[in-house]
């Protein structure tokens, strides 16, 4: 259960106060699969942060499974970010230089996986994003598309209850998109909560809910009407 | 994590980036290496002075007539006529003298020696056998001043190298040769070997003739110039030349040491004096070292700030995927550890085996200290451990998504 109250992130470069959350609130239940759109700068990535404990909001309260994050120190943070929360990067973030095997295998040896299984884990992963292949490619020698599910992979081996997704699709062929998609409409059904941020409405399309963001305020928390998502594309058409 | 682990990690990841471990790793090895052979090139250098010193034996005394007092003209140091053989052999036998164990009189004077169409202006030294002993003068062809030549006031000479070379030219063997000494013929039985040395102190421009033949036959003196003795061990020192001052005032029938017609000096009076001047040249090598410490320092700190600082993207995704702090920092400090223990080993093995060659081509003594091995271990180790680890602890304290937008 995600709940947000009365966040906001401002940004202090000299001068200049950036707001970047402006006083959003809206709950998550267990078991959801939302989208976040918005045009760019409108916060969604921000948001996206905060949700993932990588980042601390300025003002308000985030409240995960009844634990308010502000009130965690760092090392517990670190916990949830690594057993509760499955993060998948817009820019992938994979380690340089280190295969995709090493990547995946990541979080589980900071949260103590024993060796052995860490590799079947972690292969199990691999062959679901379809790179049994490229098991032993260290990150540079795979092409975008195949950074993107590597990461993927990575977000998943703990199986975290709650997968945050930055851009899931935003690099990889279409036909490649809807293989993800079905990865995550699999783990919603499972009862993993999903949020993704997407600007492609076909995309979007597969959550049950969107909220939109704009200028860092929370214009429309749709609760997964198909008229909604059409009237969006047709916008965006 | 278990430690085991963390320290494979650190392998795997230093492995990764070679280029930038090898830099890490070099300004270590530099860092270290240069110290350590500076330090052992000072350290060598002071030897090979200590060494000329002590070469002469460190349970030397030599004593040496006093200045001529009387009159309104006071000559200089050693210008009395004081000293007699007589005087040196007391020395040699009395009951009340125990803590010597040989005795060497001299009597020296230079002198203008010829042969074919050569000569030279040399010193010329009256000795006994002893003076081999004493002095640690070895014959490297033919044989020293016999006591038998001293008896008999032979006509013998033995030559320093240098006095071989002015004469017969370089590498030339003048066994069997005679020589003029202020126009008396002496015959060459033996060459000594080179002492080195130089300036007014050339033991190695000099010729040896029995004592007696010196005082008698060449020069017409009763008198020695000075009389070296080997005390029994370096601990008795102080007493031999207790002995041998009581010795000669009561044979010279003075009551009064201040009045002393002799003076007695060791080879560790030598050596303070020396040491002064040595003291300003380890001062200065020390200042040497010290700044190579620096500027290694500063090198190990630079480049271990800006690999651990370009690192901070990786810190900021470690922690998004869950790592602790102390992971992290655990992580990096067994990093820095490998690196300047592996630069460290490898910095010290250079500058011992660069110290070793340079001693030998510029005929040095090699002297490694454990000190300096230390020193340049713990600073250097020191400077890489702390400043790997500080970037590290620092960056482990941002906000994740700080560390991943780094730039």
């Amino acid at each position: 259960m995600i709940q947000v109250k009365n966040v906001s992130k401002i940004y202090e470069t000299g001068e200049v106060e950036t707001k970047a959350l402006d006083n959003v609130s809206f709950n998550i239940n267990d078991g959801e699969f939302v989208a976040i759109m918005g045009p760019s700068g409108s916060g969604k990535s921000t948001l996206m942060h905060i949700l993932g404990a990588l980042d601390t909001p300025t003002s308000g309260t985030y409240i995960l499974d009844g634990k308010k994050l502000e009130n965690l120190n760092d090392d517990e943070l670190a916990d949830i970010r690594n057993r509760k929360i499955g993060f998948i990067f817009q820019a992938f973030n994979l380690l340089p230089r280190t295969t995709a095997l090493k990547n995946v295998m990541i979080p589980m040896m900071y949260a103590g996986v024993p060796k052995k299984e860490r590799l079947k884990v972690a292969q199990k992963y691999l062959e679901m994003v379809g790179l049994s292949d490229r098991m032993l490619h260290t990150s540079n020698q795979l092409s975008g598309g195949q950074q993107q599910r590597v990461a993927i992979a990575r977000a998943l081996v703990l199986s975290p209850s709650i997968i945050l997704a930055d851009e899931p699709t935003g690099n990889i062929a279409s036909t490649q998109a809807e293989e993800i998609m079905a990865i995550f409409q699999k783990l919603n059904k499972k009862g993993h909560t999903i949020l993704m941020i997407t600007h492609e409405p076909d995309i979007a399309e597969h959550a049950k809910r969107i909220i939109h963001l704009r200028d860092g305020k929370l214009v429309e928390d749709g609760n997964g009407h198909k008229q909604k998502i059409a009237a969006v594309k047709s916008k965006v058409i | 994590m278990e430690y085991q682990e963390i320290v494979e990690e650190a392998f795997a990841t230093l492995s990764l980036n070679k280029l930038r471990t090898g830099l890490a790793m070099l300004g270590i090895i530099i860092g270290i290496g240069s110290v350590i052979a500076l330090m052992a090139l000072g350290q060598g250098s002071q030897k090979a002075v200590a060494n000329q010193i002590q070469s002469l034996g460190a349970n030397l005394l030599t004593i040496s007539p006093a200045s001529q007092r009387g009159g309104f003209v006071q000559g200089g140091a050693g210008s009395a006529s004081t000293l007699t053989y007589a005087d040196a052999l007391a020395i040699e036998n009395s009951s009340e003298i125990v803590n010597v164990e040989r005795v060497s009189p001299e009597f020296s004077r230079r002198a203008q020696v010829t042969t074919g169409g050569k000569n030279t202006n040399t010193q010329i030294a009256g000795v006994t056998p002893n003076y081999s002993v004493v002095r640690k003068v070895e014959v490297s062809a033919g044989n020293f001043i016999t006591d038998r030549d001293v008896s008999s006031q032979t006509k013998v000479a033995v030559l320093g190298p240098q006095v071989v070379s002015d004469l017969f030219g370089d590498n030339a063997t003048p066994i069997g040769q005679s020589i003029r000494i202020q126009g008396q013929s002496f015959r060459v039985v033996g060459v000594t070997v080179s002492k080195g040395g130089s300036g007014f102190q050339n033991q190695d421009d000099v010729i040896y003739i029995p004592l007696t033949t010196a005082q008698k036959s060449l020069f017409g003196s009763t008198s020695l110039s000075s009389i070296s003795v080997e005390a029994k061990s370096e601990d008795v020192m102080v007493a031999a030349q207790d002995e041998i001052g009581y010795l000669l005032l009561s044979r010279h029938k003075l009551s009064d040491p201040a009045q002393a017609d002799f003076s007695i000096f060791s080879q560790n009076d030598i050596l303070s004096t020396a040491s002064s001047v040595t003291g300003t040249f380890t001062t200065l090598l020390s200042g040497i070292a010290a700044i190579s410490l620096i500027v290694g320092g500063i090198g190990i700190m630079n480049i271990m700030l800006v690999t651990v600082t370009e690192r901070t993207r990786e810190i900021g995704l470690r922690k998004a995927l869950g790592a602790k702090k102390a992971v992290i920092i655990t992580q990096f400090l067994v990093e820095a550890i490998i690196l300047t223990l592996v630069g460290g080993l490898v910095g010290m093995v250079l500058g011992i085996g660069a110290s070793y060659i340079i001693a030998k081509i510029i005929s040095l003594p090699f002297a490694i200290s454990f000190i300096s091995i230390l020193l340049a271990v713990s600073v250097s180790g020191g400077i890489g451990i702390v400043f790997g680890f500080y970037p590290a602890k620092k960056a482990s304290n941002l906000q994740p998504i700080e560390a991943l937008r780094y730039e």
